[in-house]
């Protein structure tokens, strides 16, 4: 597996008037990573629906406090990490602890925002959901073959 | 990241105009004003949707709500003027199918 390059962690407090602040945040990571158009507007529906149900999710309980968002960034794809706890996760060691998304993991969300979750699993390459003190929704999209020159174009002038 | 919505209720049809991104922070407020419209109406409310740049889940809920209201009342929903992302949401949720979008 390759190594994380760069972490971005975010939180935001649970409330739904903050998922677009997240779009945008994610709309920069992934164009500065050379994502396509559709790619970057498939993430921010996914990330979007992830980030609604957290918000709801955090929102009903008594903490009602945060949702936590990580981005971690390889040079290959962008992983997107959701947690409804609030509670700051160590990235590497949450991530290695998400099993596969079962049907019966998620019944409770799908009965309430099984439309978001569908769309989750159909917009990015991976998802999964670890359910423990919280709810976490981690999501991976492959960077693809046709990069967009994004950076700044390296001229090379030959001194004679 | 706002919503605007504008009514226009004729004698033939009610139209409304959206702009603006369609989330959970601005899904409320839509349906908050469209749901009493759809309320026993029995003619058909278009609703163009040529500048709304963002719509899922909770937006997807909202005209869900709003067509499942009007055909129960013998009304119609009409979506028009969808952009290929917005229909391609519509087509893979499978709501394509089941609701009237139009160009």
């Amino acid at each position: 597996m390759r190594q994380v390059m760069d972490y971005i962690e975010m939180k935001i407090p649970a409330k739904p008037d903050y998922v677009g602040v997240i779009r945008l945040t994610l709309s920069g990571i992934a164009s500065r990573m050379g994502y396509t158009y559709e790619e970057i507007e498939d993430m921010k529906i996914a990330v979007s629906e992830a980030t609604t149900n957290a918000v709801q999710h955090a929102y009903s309980t008594e903490e009602g406090g945060e949702v936590t968002l990580g981005f971690g960034i390889y040079e290959d794809k962008l992983e997107i990490m959701v947690a409804d706890s609030g509670v700051s996760f160590n990235f590497v060691q949450t991530r290695n602890e998400l099993r596969p998304y079962t049907e019966s993991s998620t019944v409770e969300q799908l009965s309430e925002g099984g439309l978001g979750l569908y769309l989750i699993e159909t917009l990015m390459d991976e998802v999964r959901v670890l359910n423990h003190s919280g709810v976490t929704v981690f999501m991976a999209k492959y960077l693809s073959g046709e990069r967009e020159n994004n950076g700044t174009t390296a001229t090379t002038h030959e001194a004679n | 990241m706002n919503l605007s919505i504008d009514v226009k209720e004729g004698n033939e049809k009610i139209s409304v105009m959206l702009a603006g991104e369609i989330d959970a922070f601005t899904a409320p407020s839509l349906r908050e004003e469209l749901l009493p419209l759809a309320e026993g109406y029995n003619k058909t409310m278009v609703v163009n949707l040529k500048d709304v740049s963002y719509l899922d889940s909770t937006g997807l809920g909202v005209f869900v709500g709003l067509f499942k209201k009007l055909k129960e009342d013998g009304g119609e929903l009409r979506l028009i003027e969808l952009s290929d992302r917005l229909k391609r949401l519509f087509e893979i949720t499978g709501l394509g199918n089941l609701m009237n979008i139009g160009n």
